[in-house]
């Protein structure tokens, strides 16, 4: 049906689109030419986008048989030299964690999309959910840092995916691109920036001797550069707690260093990873964080309490994990209450809380799934949180 | 300017949303948001797209107090019409929906547009007549805007078809406003 001219790879210009397809654009604007997944409402258009897109983009889609094999194949393609991702919803990002916590530990950049729905299990197909939030933190077992974005726009589903790529590039984490049902499946005008407006990070190869090769020896940043498959650099990775050289040594002294390293390279760098959306932040005395969908209901309860005349701020949270504590905690000493809605029955929420220690309120709105919250609610506590 | 289309699945309701939205965001310079609430089933069902058309920047996603009904079944007409603004335009599908009680302070607006488009050939052609009396009548976007948004988004072998079919909803659309 479409006489949409598909062979050029970037699209560059204004469109049309949902959210799923922009996000896929965003993959292929990122360089990502792997995909392998599962289909599963309400992701799905994602995979079938590309499923159109990467025959005429040089790219390889594989449907899988499940999203275990899934999450595994785009692990190889990334140790074959490709930027690889996946994409899946609730119940397939449950099977995906297994191998997720692989990708962690071997320390294997990729990009899982997971447009949330309501769960637990199969539990609201086609309607909204914000309730993989910590599974995405600690989905797998083992202690790890993780990335994880949430966009809240279809321009941003494109925007975000490049800096998902990016960012799993430059830490060689997987990243969790954590979209919901509504953005998923909103509409609205992206625009694809010309080629030379996008910054796309290139994988940081090893550029070493080959005989002298060790694939865990990290840089300053405490991220080592990586080799491709297949290039004669002869090397091992694994899952199990591993040395510079890669081969396991199962011990104390090297799970320390192993895990430590894998979880600092993240937080030292917390700083440079996090992105915040902030509005009207500065003398406000509540201050409503929000994330995804929920952040565009959110801005409208701002809207009604500012007309009421409480001086509310807008936090974002554009990064969700690694959690935001430093620029928390200022926002905690300056104001009386800090709100979160989520669609969920409080998640991010215990970290804020967490965070915030006592040195103003906190509140949740939480929501169970299914339907977005009436700003009402969101407006509610805002007003609550104002008083005294 | 909220809007909301309606009708049962199969209808290309949400096609028409689409199309519209497209027209007014790309070619008509405003901004534009789409949602859609859709079940599991593909066709029947009441199904609706709601659509913001706004100059500004279009931040709460949702309709908050529609101005604009589009009900082409009966049943979305049942569901929907109470949600519509005292002073709201409701748009009907003149064979498949009764408006039993219209409320005086609503301008009501009906088009046959399937009989329109069953002429015309093919049923299918029903949305697109339906579209063009909807721009014509709430002057939300221009005809220009909308023969530009469709290509691509109709079968390329019944393009001229369905544009044949928007201007005639169209041209229905300018005689009501004016009568």
């Amino acid at each position: 049906m479409s006489r949409e001219d598909n062979s050029s790879w970037l699209k560059t210009g204004p469109h049309y689109w949902d959210g799923d397809y922009a996000c896929a654009e965003g993959a292929i604007a990122a360089g990502c030419r792997f995909l392998a997944g599962y289909p599963i409402t309400p992701s799905t258009e994602v995979a079938e986008r590309i499923a159109e897109r990467f025959p005429l983009v040089g790219g390889t889609f594989i449907q899988m048989e499940d999203e275990l094999a899934s999450m595994a194949a785009i692990l190889g393609a990334a140790w074959g030299g490709a930027k690889a991702m996946t994409v899946t919803s609730g119940p397939g990002f449950s099977l995906m964690q297994e191998n997720i916590g692989l990708g962690v530990m071997t320390e294997t950049p990729c990009v899982v999309v997971n447009v949330q729905r309501g769960g637990p299990s199969t539990g609201l197909p086609t309607l909204t959910g914000q309730q993989d939030m910590m599974q995405a933190r600690w989905g797998s077992h083992g202690d790890y840092e993780i990335i994880a974005l949430s966009p809240s726009s279809p321009q941003e589903c494109f925007d975000l995916t490049v800096t998902a790529f990016n960012l799993s590039e430059r830490y060689r984490v997987p990243v969790m691109f954590m979209m919901d049902e509504c953005v998923g499946h909103m509409t609205e005008k992206v625009v694809v920036p010309h080629l030379s407006k996008i910054h796309v990070l290139q994988r940081r190869w090893y550029r070493g001797k080959k005989e002298r090769y060790r694939p865990y020896v990290p840089g300053k940043d405490l991220v080592p550069p990586m080799v491709k498959a297949g290039d004669d650099f002869r090397f091992h990775i694994t899952g199990l707690t591993h040395d510079e050289r890669g081969y396991p040594v199962i011990n104390a002294a090297c799970q320390s260093i192993c895990v430590t390293r894998l979880v600092d390279k993240i937080k030292q760098n917390a700083d440079r990873i996090t992105i915040l959306d902030e509005d009207r932040v500065e003398g406000a005395e509540v201050v409503v964080v929000s994330y995804g969908i929920s952040y565009r209901v959110a801005t409208r309860a701002i809207a009604l309490a500012r007309d009421k005349g409480i001086r509310v701020g807008s936090l974002r949270l554009v990064t969700v994990w690694p959690f935001p504590e430093r620029r928390i905690a200022e926002l905690a000493d300056k104001v009386k209450c800090l709100v979160m809605p989520e669609i969920n029955l409080g998640q991010v929420y215990l970290e804020m809380e967490r965070v915030a220690c006592g040195r103003c309120r906190t509140k949740l709105v939480p929501h169970c799934g299914g339907w977005v919250h009436d700003p009402e609610d969101i407006l509610a506590a805002i007003v609550e949180g104002a008083k005294p | 300017m909220e809007i909301r289309l309606s009708g049962f699945g199969g209808q290309g309701v949400i096609r028409m949303g689409v199309i519209l939205g497209r027209a007014a965001s790309m070619f008509d310079g405003k901004n534009a948001t789409l949602t859609q609430s859709f079940g599991p089933e593909a066709r029947g069902g009441a199904c609706s797209a709601q659509l913001i058309v706004s100059e500004s920047e279009i931040l709460y996603p949702y309709l908050t107090a529609p101005e604009i009904l589009v009900a082409m079944s009966q049943e979305a007409y049942d569901k929907f019409e109470p949600g519509l603004r005292k002073d709201g335009i409701l748009l009907t599908e003149q064979d498949l929906v009764r408006a039993h009680l219209p409320r005086s302070s609503i301008k009501a607006y009906s088009v046959p547009a399937t009989r329109i488009a069953e002429q015309m050939g093919n049923r299918m052609f029903a949305n697109m007549v339906m579209l063009g009396f909807l721009a014509a009548v709430t002057g939300i976007t221009g005809r220009d805007a909308l023969h530009k948004a469709i290509p691509g988004f109709v079968p390329d072998r019944s393009l001229d078809k369905n544009l044949e079919a928007l201007d005639r909803g169209w041209e229905l659309g300018l005689e009501q406003r004016a009568a």
